[in-house]
């Protein structure tokens, strides 16, 4: 066997194991789905599990862990920007409870 | 002074000027920095959409949850997911040089693709059919089906515009006009597509499953 087909098959194996790493997170989902939980504690969880699968995806699929210089252009830009919108999505509480400290 | 004195002295000689001039951002070529920065924009617009869904749903003290089962959304999944497999194994081909498999599993990708679209179309069918379309809601407040259809529309609308950049860039890499690398980088815009439906599922899809 050549040099590049050893690559192309250790890089293909390497492939479907994170395949089915995510598979398996996405099913964790839909298991926490049916949980017996509340909407916030569901959301929690459901969030990190889909962060993680994220992550999995950029790294491996898209090839950011072999580019360091390039991971950090893309994570810093990304999470800023994620970041900087919660600012607004929190402010959704104020219209269900008001503003307490001005009562 | 010549430049292989100025080089010895510690300056930057003429040579080496140009070539940092012309090196690449990250080591990466132009054309898949391009796709790396279209991917970073459209993950604020995609965030937008998702952080207004989140603050609407979180307002509306009567929030809807209409799904009784979501078995068509985990073949959806399932389909998705698989398609970024069978993109990954195209690239690999290309890397390779192997041109035939290359060309069979991007067009295996644009099938799962076409297969999702489907599935998607499906789904919308059956909760028009209840009742739900853009203005209207049968279980509530209407912006359920205003948010609904609005994310997953803009979703499917990134899958058909995928499954059409993978057929065109699949035949134009079988006829030898484009490379491994741009085969690449229309991988790299379906494997975002797939890390966007990883968010929709649960916020739009299982959070609003019937108990």
């Amino acid at each position: 066997m050549t040099t590049a087909a050893t690559h192309k098959n250790s890089g293909m194996m390497k492939d479907l194991i994170v395949f089915v790493c995510i598979l398996a997170l996405a099913g964790l989902q839909f298991v926490i789905a049916y949980q017996n939980i509340t909407a916030s504690e569901m959301f929690v969880r459901m969030l990190s599990v889909a962060v993680i699968e994220a992550a999995l995806a950029l790294l491996f699929f898209m090839h950011l862990a072999e580019n360091r210089g390039l991971l950090w252009f893309v994570g810093i830009f990304t999470v800023f920007v994620l970041l900087a919108m919660q600012y607004g999505w929190t402010d959704s509480f104020r219209i269900v409870d008001g503003v307490k400290w001005a009562k | 002074m010549s430049q292989a004195d100025l080089s010895i002295h510690g300056q930057v000689s003429r040579t080496d000027a140009t070539e940092m001039m012309t090196a690449p951002t990250f080591s990466v070529a132009a054309k898949k920095m391009a796709m790396w920065l279209f991917i970073i924009a459209d993950t604020a617009t995609f965030a937008g959409c998702l952080v207004a869904y989140g603050f609407i749903r979180n307002a509306t003290p009567d929030w809807p949850r209409p799904f009784h089962s979501i078995s068509n959304v985990l073949v959806m999944t399932l389909v998705l997911l698989t398609s970024s497999l069978t993109m990954l194994i195209a690239v690999r081909h290309a890397e390779a040089g192997d041109k035939a498999k290359a060309f069979r599993w991007t067009m295996i990708t644009a099938v799962c693709g076409i297969m999702f679209a489907v599935l998607h179309i499906k789904e919308w069918m059956g909760m028009i059919g209840e009742g739900a379309t853009l203005f209207h809601n049968p279980w509530g407040t209407p912006l359920f089906s205003s948010l609904f259809f609005s994310i997953t529309g803009l979703h499917l609308l990134h899958v058909t515009g995928g499954v059409v950049a993978l057929i065109a860039v699949g035949l134009r890499y079988q006829g030898g006009r484009y490379n491994a690398d741009d085969l690449e980088i229309t991988g790299l815009y379906w494997h975002f597509v797939d890390l966007v439906w990883m968010f929709v599922v649960p916020l739009v899809y299982l959070l609003n499953l019937s108990h």
